[in-house]
């Protein structure tokens, strides 16, 4: 520590140099970790932030837009609601539609057929809950589109026409778009492709996209047993996220980008060390000639590393969450979390310090006989 | 963090018994390409004796300091410091006994750019976990460079570079001192006042110093001068 430090204040040039590219790397950690939330959250938080403890899609279903594709009967429900641990079953339907609102302008929702007084429609934190047909309950985002209680949306093509009547509390999205909760009997309606004033086939009151289940005691039931009842292929909650449009190509392709950046970071650290030990060799040769065991300058170069490595990354996060806090609420798809900032910001500072103790190792192979004649 | 205490060196000068070197071999290649850097080479310097050697580049002189240091085993013979042979110890022990029992004065001082000459010299208590019988400062007025104990290399000179260097390779009392060419960058002036320096500092030390040197101007200072050529030692 003791040479680590006046080292750092005398070469404050270089090290301020490279503390300046860790904290852009880590504002960057900051901005992609956001970045990688806010998808999150608009791909699924529909799904996220229901009571859902496991979601049956119809058997054979591609796991790609499951939720779209997949198709199951009151008669798959009703035997999911039979299974012992299984406390609530219900049908729930998955739409996305193109609409308008009052004033023409364009609007895209997902709707969500729910049970109006089942376990999956959301509480209307601003104005009331479902209670009759054509009620649309709509996530808190959608008022940043200019939806207000009362509006009237008319869906494209069909002409089916849905009354804003609440907003839930907090985002609820689903494939980046605003969800419309709406009662089950709409939503099939919906999917059946009954244009206004139309009478639907009976039929279509009968399916809906997947089973919404929730377990006794909040435990996930025993979704092999349920399955090979109802003849269905349920996954948990977190499994169908997945299932959900683009969510896992999303999160592959953000994942990746941190991948890099995790991996830019360490051999930006570890060649800068290597840069600063082998400008030393001279004077590391002499400590080495003196008696300073490996230990010791190992201990200390390493020292000197964690030290820019913290600062760099303290000032970096704080940086980027500024950064962050003011991207936070715009059309972008961002949300700051601590716990992927943390466990970015610890990947930056375990992978820095890695490249840093490979670049010092070659400390132990400075020869101290290099520090005497002209061998230098 | 809770600092371990430093011990203080002694400075047992009643147990040294200097440096001693019996027929030292050290030769690199094989076959016609043999060279020996040191041939059969015998050098005892008893402590507080300022041994200087002259000699041609490439004589062997900076290959007796390393092999009389530790930093080098040599082919054959026995290098024995205090009591102790260097020789087959292992490159840990040796690193353990120079801390302890040797001390270097570098060509230009070899000092760390980023340390004040008064830090030059707590590197060395830091280094041994020890600190010096003698302080720093003390030390570094003892070479007559304490106003400057605050300043880095840079804004020292040649001289007063070998100054600090010499005050520093004393911190740890050590019974050996190699001096590596300590007027290789000086004037004729500063070249006298820095053996001077060396001189004194041997005495009032009791310490083994072995210095090699092109500069034959500065060998009045010296107790005893010897000449190495072609890695062999002998009287002048």
């Amino acid at each position: 520590m003791f040479l680590a430090l006046r080292e750092l204040a005398f070469a404050r040039t270089r090290f301020g140099l490279m503390g300046a590219v860790i904290t852009l790397i880590a504002v960057l950690m900051v901005l992609l970790s956001g970045l990688s939330s806010g998808l999150v959250v608009d791909g699924v938080s529909g799904l996220m932030r229901s009571p859902v403890d496991a979601v049956a899609f119809s058997e054979g279903t591609k796991t790609d837009s499951a939720f779209t594709r997949s198709e199951v009967t009151a008669a798959q429900a009703q035997t999911w609601a039979e299974q012992d641990d299984v406390a609530d079953a219900e049908l729930l339907g998955t739409s996305i539609v193109n609409a308008k609102n009052d004033d023409g302008s364009a609007l895209d929702l997902t709707l969500f057929g729910v049970v109006p007084d089942g376990f999956v429609v959301p509480e209307a934190a601003d104005g009331r809950g479902l209670t009759t047909p054509g009620d649309a309950v709509l996530s808190s985002s959608a008022r940043d589109e200019g939806v207000e209680i009362g509006d009237v949306i008319t869906l494209d093509r069909l002409g089916t026409t849905l009354t804003v009547v609440g907003f839930t509390a907090d985002q609820r999205t689903f494939g980046h778009v605003d969800i419309a909760f709406v009662p089950l009997t709409t939503w099939q309606e919906v999917h059946a492709g009954t244009t206004a004033g139309e009478q639907p086939d009976p039929a279509a009151y009968d399916v809906a996209s997947v089973v919404a289940l929730r377990g006794v005691d909040g435990q996930t039931p025993d979704l092999a047993a349920g399955d090979a009842a109802a003849g269905t292929s349920a996954r948990t909650l977190e499994a169908a996220f997945d299932s959900s449009p683009g969510y896992s190509a999303e999160l592959m392709t953000m994942e990746l980008i941190k991948a890099f950046l995790y991996a830019i970071s360490a051999l930006v650290v570890g060649a800068f060390f290597t840069l600063w030990t082998v400008q030393r060799t001279r004077e590391l040769a002499v400590m080495r000639a003196m008696g300073a065991s490996t230990r010791f300058l190992l201990t200390d170069g390493v020292l000197q590393a964690a030290i820019l490595l913290v600062i760099s990354l303290t000032v970096g996060v704080s940086v980027g969450l500024i950064f962050g806090s003011l991207l936070e609420g715009t059309g972008m798809p961002f949300a700051l979390e601590t716990g992927p900032i943390l466990t970015g910001a610890g990947l930056l500072l375990g992978l820095g310090l890695a490249g840093a103790a490979v670049a010092t190792v070659r400390i132990a192979s400075i020869d101290p006989v290099t520090a005497l004649g002209e061998n230098r | 963090m809770k600092r371990e205490p430093m011990t203080t060196t002694t400075n047992p000068t009643q147990t040294r018994t200097g440096l001693n070197l019996t027929d030292v071999m050290l030769t690199y290649g094989d076959g016609d390409d043999q060279v020996s850097a040191l041939d059969h080479v015998d050098l005892a310097v008893a402590p507080g004796e300022l041994v200087a050697i002259v000699g041609p580049s490439g004589a062997g002189k900076s290959s007796l300091l390393a092999v009389a240091g530790g930093l080098t085993q040599p082919t054959s013979g026995a290098v024995v410091v205090d009591g102790t042979d260097l020789v087959g110890l292992s490159s840990r022990d040796l690193a353990t006994f120079r801390r302890e029992h040797v001390g270097f004065v570098f060509q230009s001082g070899n000092l760390v750019p980023a340390l004040t000459a008064l830090d030059q010299l707590r590197l060395v208590e830091k280094i041994t976990g020890r600190r010096a019988a003698t302080p720093p400062l003390e030390l570094l007025r003892s070479v007559g460079m304490e106003q400057h104990a605050h300043r880095r290399p840079g804004r020292l000179s040649g001289g007063e570079r070998q100054r600090v260097g010499i005050a520093r390779a004393l911190v740890a009392s050590p019974s050996v001192l190699l001096v590596d060419e300590p007027t290789a960058a000086l004037d004729r002036r500063r070249s006298h006042e820095i053996v001077e320096v060396l001189a004194d500092q041997t005495h009032t030390f009791s310490v083994a110093t072995v210095m090699v040197t092109h500069d034959h101007d500065v060998l009045e200072h010296c107790d005893r001068v010897l000449e190495m050529v072609d890695g062999q030692l002998r009287p002048l």
